[in-house]
């Protein structure tokens, strides 16, 4: 699961109001080279919820991605680079998402996300 | 990549080994799901450097097929965990990189039009009533850009109905009417084959959407 797909997901257990983002337990990360996309990742920039991806990054041992970012970053070649490979690059293989809420752990496995939901949290 | 190819290379994709009735497993075939994914780039330009995510995805011929043409971001989401499976060992065969997540579509709580597309070959409800609705309703929510979906052709003025005035899309239009096979995968089929007229249909959601929904 690559970072961006955890900048999408929120914990939507029943009755939890701040779902977002998800913490992350990592037991493996892998690294899978993406060809790089300027056009997408400008689109992107405006989507995304850049402390929660800064957060997610370091989690995983990257440490790269600046602490706040403006839209003018865009022009940085270097800010692109470190962004596309937090976004797109790094994905957690095997660990957990936690709610940040409840403490309520979403198993990842072979790096998919198990997001169901038990009968009394629907 | 040209139509003839794109549908080769999706016939090549594992299908459903033991397809479950209560979800109603039917595979997309190659035919349709080609074509639902050419005409999304080619028509509309819905597809190459976008966000798909690809909502009840089994085995993840749409979603692969969108990753195809180049989709640059592609999530596949299904309640059913051999599904998932089946797809990703799929994505690894086409050398595709595609991201999966297990979950109920319908407590699906992502962020307003935080994809661009949605494509999608949901339940038709046969088995659980509304339930494509009910996808639709998601799809509508999150993608920014264009939801592409197929319906069964007798519930064509329901959907269209519900899509405007309910969901509050800024468009509902049929594509195009299209057959599809359901071979005989369930003991209750008495046909070996049957082919039910199916729409393709593209839906764009509204931008400025009211807050209560």
């Amino acid at each position: 699961m690559r970072l961006l797909t955890h900048n999408m997901l929120s914990s939507n257990i029943k009755g939890v109001t701040n779902g977002f983002p998800l913490l992350i337990e990592v037991e493996k990360v892998v690294e899978k080279q993406v060809d790089f996309n300027e056009d997408f990742l400008r689109n992107m920039f405006a989507k995304i919820e850049w402390k929660a991806l800064v957060e997610a990054s370091r989690t995983m041992g990257y440490t790269e991605l600046p602490e706040n970012s403006e839209s003018s970053m865009l022009n940085s070649d270097e800010f692109l680079r470190k962004f596309h490979h937090a976004l797109l690059e790094l994905h957690l293989e095997e660990g957990a998402l936690v709610c940040p809420e409840t403490g309520r752990k979403f198993p990842v496995n072979k790096g998919i996300p198990n997001m169901l939901l038990h009968e009394d949290e629907v | 990549m040209k139509l003839k190819q794109l549908e080769s290379l999706i016939g090549s994709l594992d299908q459903f080994e033991n397809p479950k009735i209560e979800l109603e497993q039917y595979p997309t075939g190659p035919h349709i799901a080609s074509r639902l994914l050419y005409t999304a780039e080619n028509s509309f330009e819905d597809v190459e450097n976008k966000t798909v995510a690809d909502f009840g995805c089994g085995c993840g011929t749409l979603g692969l097929a969108a990753a195809l043409l180049g989709a640059e971001h592609v999530i596949g989401l299904d309640i059913d965990t051999d599904s998932l499976e089946i797809a990703s060992s799929n994505a690894t065969d086409l050398d595709l990189d595609m991201d999966f997540v297990h979950c109920d579509i319908r407590n699906l709580k992502w962020r307003d039009r935080i994809v661009d597309t949605v494509v999608m070959n949901p339940p038709f409800g046969t088995r659980r009533k509304g339930v494509d609705m009910d996808f639709l309703f998601v799809a509508l929510k999150v993608a920014s850009q264009a939801v592409y979906s197929l319906h069964k052709t007798t519930t064509r003025d329901h959907v269209k109905r519900t899509a405007l005035r309910e969901y509050n899309a800024a468009s509902a239009e049929v594509l195009c009417e299209l057959r599809f096979d359901v071979p005989q995968l369930y003991k209750f089929h008495k046909k070996k084959e049957v082919d039910i007229a199916v729409d393709l249909w593209r839906f764009v959601p509204q931008k400025d959407r009211e807050k209560h929904l």
